[in-house]
């Protein structure tokens, strides 16, 4: 049995964007900025890829900007944000469990001079609204909070970062890196009250190599690229068509989230059960966690085999996040895991192909896992 | 103008009648290493080898690339080969070294005559040469002492070759001038480097490498391979043996006391590699081994470790630092793979507080804890071999 349940990785594509991919490299691939029949229709389909980002969004699609995914996204939302807004102040707020794209970026802009202001997460991952109205000062100029976490699904309070800036009377930009929450829990940009927002193909069953920045209309940024005229010369360089078509084919194809969230809430929960009732392992992610991300630790067996065990075994699952192979989780330590679950922590990520049995045989195999594997003691070298 | 390359074999001219034997060995590694570029001849003239592709259109600044990585070599420089006319000569000088000497500001010229047949004598090449290049190219000025590049005219039996700078080689003896020995790599910094040393000196490399499912990966065992290309880039073509680990492990970590884990794994994957370089006629075993570094390499250790031997271990990084080894894995572009975060057979039972001052009587008491000979037999025996070939 294949059980794919790494889904905050990557996601499988689906069906409709095989073929609009496929179609944006046999039929339909002319350059859009040409001027006849071929660049014609290669406009067009930017520009309804486009509207079905924007329509998934809740935007208009003036304000989808295409990228090259979720890292560019975050980098041109951070330097872009940090330089235009530079002469206003040099205070940057973000967090210390966003994804590398956005901590390695505030990083770089702390080098560069910035005052960066990282919050530190609770026990699960969550941060505090008092820490953020606090940390929220008039020459804040940009505050950067992802929505939901990628190792433990947890829902940061995007929503309070409005409110705070607004009593701090700070000009900043509000940027949320949304791309674990998008398709999966509702929001808008004007429910998370953010001025830029990332997203990304691959995780909603589309293909790699393609994602979108929202920027709020009349909200300006400096663009990191230059050179021709494409996405209002914010991201010149000739669109990555076949990408692009993808995403928009799997935002028209993304089944109505509420439902599918009900759905999944489901599955995680029967997950949770079983893993308590086995005694097996422990959950590191909140109860109240986005239910598509699952954060546990098996105490006594390291990840990698863990891993290896369960690949062997047809089912895949991650260590933490993808991005971050077998060193340890930043994200975890941040949130004070003790040592021997730090050593063993994975993650189970659902996508709407997901199914009960598919837990089931989960729940078997890490069973068969525990017996098998031998226990390692927690020190390092 | 035909291209060639000039290789000087250094160390090898010291080797008094058995010159011979190397210089073969080393033509026959470069036809080897160069086949795919194209087929080579190759003349050997006083401890020079002159390199000649025999097809027309052969990528030469990929001949030298591939040339700086073989062992054997001092220095090697391109050259241009032409008829021994003088006019001739000058022309070829001034069209083959345009872009260099362009780049100079100052140069002169020297001269070899092997043919003394030749009508103009050393000095009369250079003073007529200089001139000719001081005219072709007058920003030049002549430094006889240090020049920013030095024109070379060897007038030699058959052919004149004129080259312009020279490259160093990648030093050593070539490859299996010096016989065979089997590398233990596990993926980490050190035994890369140590492959790459003794290869240097000219030993063939047999690789053998521990893989222990589902502790370690299959990208633990990709970056195995990974590195020893990064390596066969010097050494030629690796026979790599990955041997099943496991199962010796895990009796490890069953049956002996936790202090001595890693000196008696050591000792099984010394056996294990045994067994294999006597199979490839392999005459030593090396390790990435430095005195003191870890727990099992500290001198009692290797009391231990080596005593499951009977041929010799070779450990070049014995008295390296770690910022050493690190220096050399940098050059020969091992160390970014190195630091890849892939469990290996060495990580995973690593014990709390090894014994850093293990007795013989200790370990081998531990050993006989469980019947491991068989089981090192048939590791041996169930080895998966691996060609890596890097060319």
């Amino acid at each position: 049995m294949k059980v794919y349940f790494d889904n905050s990785a990557t996601t499988a594509p689906c069906p409709e964007v095989v073929q609009a991919v496929s179609e944006a490299m046999t039929v339909n691939w002319g350059n859009p900025s040409s001027l006849h029949y071929s660049g014609n229709s290669a406009n067009a389909l930017l520009e309804s890829s486009r509207k079905a980002v924007a329509d998934r969004l809740g935007c208009d699609p003036g304000e989808v900007y295409f990228t090259s995914g979720g890292t560019e996204s975050n980098n041109t939302a951070l330097f872009g944000a940090a330089y235009q807004m530079r002469r206003q102040g040099s205070r940057i707020v973000t967090t210390s469990i966003e994804h590398p794209s956005v901590y390695e970026a505030a990083r770089r802009l702390s080098a560069e001079g910035f005052d960066v202001i990282m919050l530190k997460p609770d026990a699960y991952g969550n941060i505090s609204k008092e820490a953020l109205f606090e940390a929220i000062t008039p020459d804040t100029v940009l505050v950067s909070m992802m929505f939901v976490n990628n190792e433990l699904g947890t829902i940061l309070p995007v929503q309070s970062i409005r409110t705070a800036v607004k009593r701090a009377k700070s000009p900043a930009l509000i940027h949320c890196d949304a791309v674990q929450a998008f398709g999966k829990l509702p929001f808008t940009p004007a429910s998370l009250g953010a001025d830029l927002i990332s997203v990304s193909s691959h995780k909603i069953h589309g293909p790699k190599g393609s994602g979108a920045l929202y920027i709020r209309s009349k909200v300006k940024i400096k663009p990191l690229h230059y050179g021709g005229e494409q996405e209002k010369q914010l991201r010149p360089g000739t669109e990555a068509m076949p990408a692009i078509a993808g995403f928009g084919a799997a935002a028209k194809a993304l089944p109505d989230t509420k439902q599918e969230l009900e759905r999944v809430t489901k599955l995680r929960d029967y997950l949770v059960k079983c893993l308590e009732d086995t005694g097996i392992a422990v959950i590191n992610s909140p109860a109240d966690a986005l239910p598509y991300i699952t954060g546990i630790s098996v105490p006594g067996i390291k990840s990698e085999p863990l891993l290896n065990y369960l690949s062997e075994r047809g089912i895949c699952i991650s260590s933490g996040s993808a991005c971050s192979k077998g060193k340890k989780s930043r994200v975890l330590t941040e949130i004070g895991l003790a040592p021997d679950r730090l050593e063993s922590p994975v993650r189970i990520s659902f996508s709407r192909y997901n199914t009960k049995e598919e837990v089931d045989y989960f729940i078997q195999t890490l069973i068969s896992a525990k017996r098998d594997i031998m226990p390692v003691k927690t020190e390092k070298k | 103008m035909k291209e060639v390359i000039l290789i000087k074999n250094g160390e090898l001219a010291l080797k008094g009648l058995n010159r011979r034997n190397f210089e073969d060995l080393l033509i026959k590694n470069l036809k080897f290493r160069l086949a795919p570029v194209s087929k080579f001849q190759f003349t050997v003239a006083q401890s020079t080898i002159v390199a000649e592709p025999l097809q027309e259109d052969a990528d030469m600044d990929r001949a030298g690339e591939i040339i700086s990585r073989v062992f054997g070599i001092a220095a090697f420089s391109k050259a241009a080969a032409t008829e021994k006319n003088f006019q001739t000569i000058l022309k070829t000088a001034r069209e083959y070294l345009e872009d260099d000497l362009m780049g100079a500001s100052t140069f002169k010229v020297e001269a070899k005559r092997a043919d003394k047949t030749f009508p103009l004598t050393s000095p009369e090449i250079c003073t007529e040469a200089g001139g000719y290049l001081l005219n072709a190219f007058p920003h030049l000025t002549v430094d006889v002492h240090n020049p920013d590049i030095k024109v070379t005219i060897e007038i030699r039996d058959e052919y004149a070759y004129i080259h312009g700078r020279q490259i160093k080689g990648a030093g050593g003896m070539p490859t299996g001038s010096a016989g065979r020995a089997t590398l233990l790599i596990s993926g980490g910094i050190d035994s890369p480097v140590a492959g790459y040393m003794m290869a240097k000196r000219g030993l063939e490399l047999i690789a053998v490498h521990f893989a222990s499912p589902p502790y370690t990966s299959e990208r633990a065992e990709q970056k195995v391979h990974s590195l020893l290309r990064q390596v066969a880039k010097y050494s030629g073509r690796i026979r790599l043996w990955v041997v099943p680990f496991t199962e010796i492990q895990e009796h490890i970590k069953d049956n002996c006391p936790e202090d001595i884990f890693t000196v008696v794994m050591r000792r099984m994957m010394l056996r294990v590699a045994q067994i294999i370089a006597l199979k490839e006629n392999a005459g030593a075993l090396i390790t990435g081994e430095s005195l003191a570094q870890v727990a099992s390499q500290t001198l009692p250790a290797i009391v231990c470790t080596d005593d499951v031997c009977s041929m010799p271990v070779f450990r070049p990084l014995i008295g390296m630092d770690k910022d050493e080894v690190i220096e050399k894995s940098r050059k020969i572009d091992t160390f970014d793979i190195s630091v890849l975060p892939y469990e290996d057979c060495c990580t995973v039972f690593t014990p709390k507080h090894p014994k850093t001052r293990p007795t013989l009587e200790y370990v081998e008491k531990a050993e006989k804890c469980f019947d491991y000979a068989p089981m090192v037999e048939q590791a041996a025996e169930q080895a998966r071999l691996v060609i890596i070939d890097n060319r």
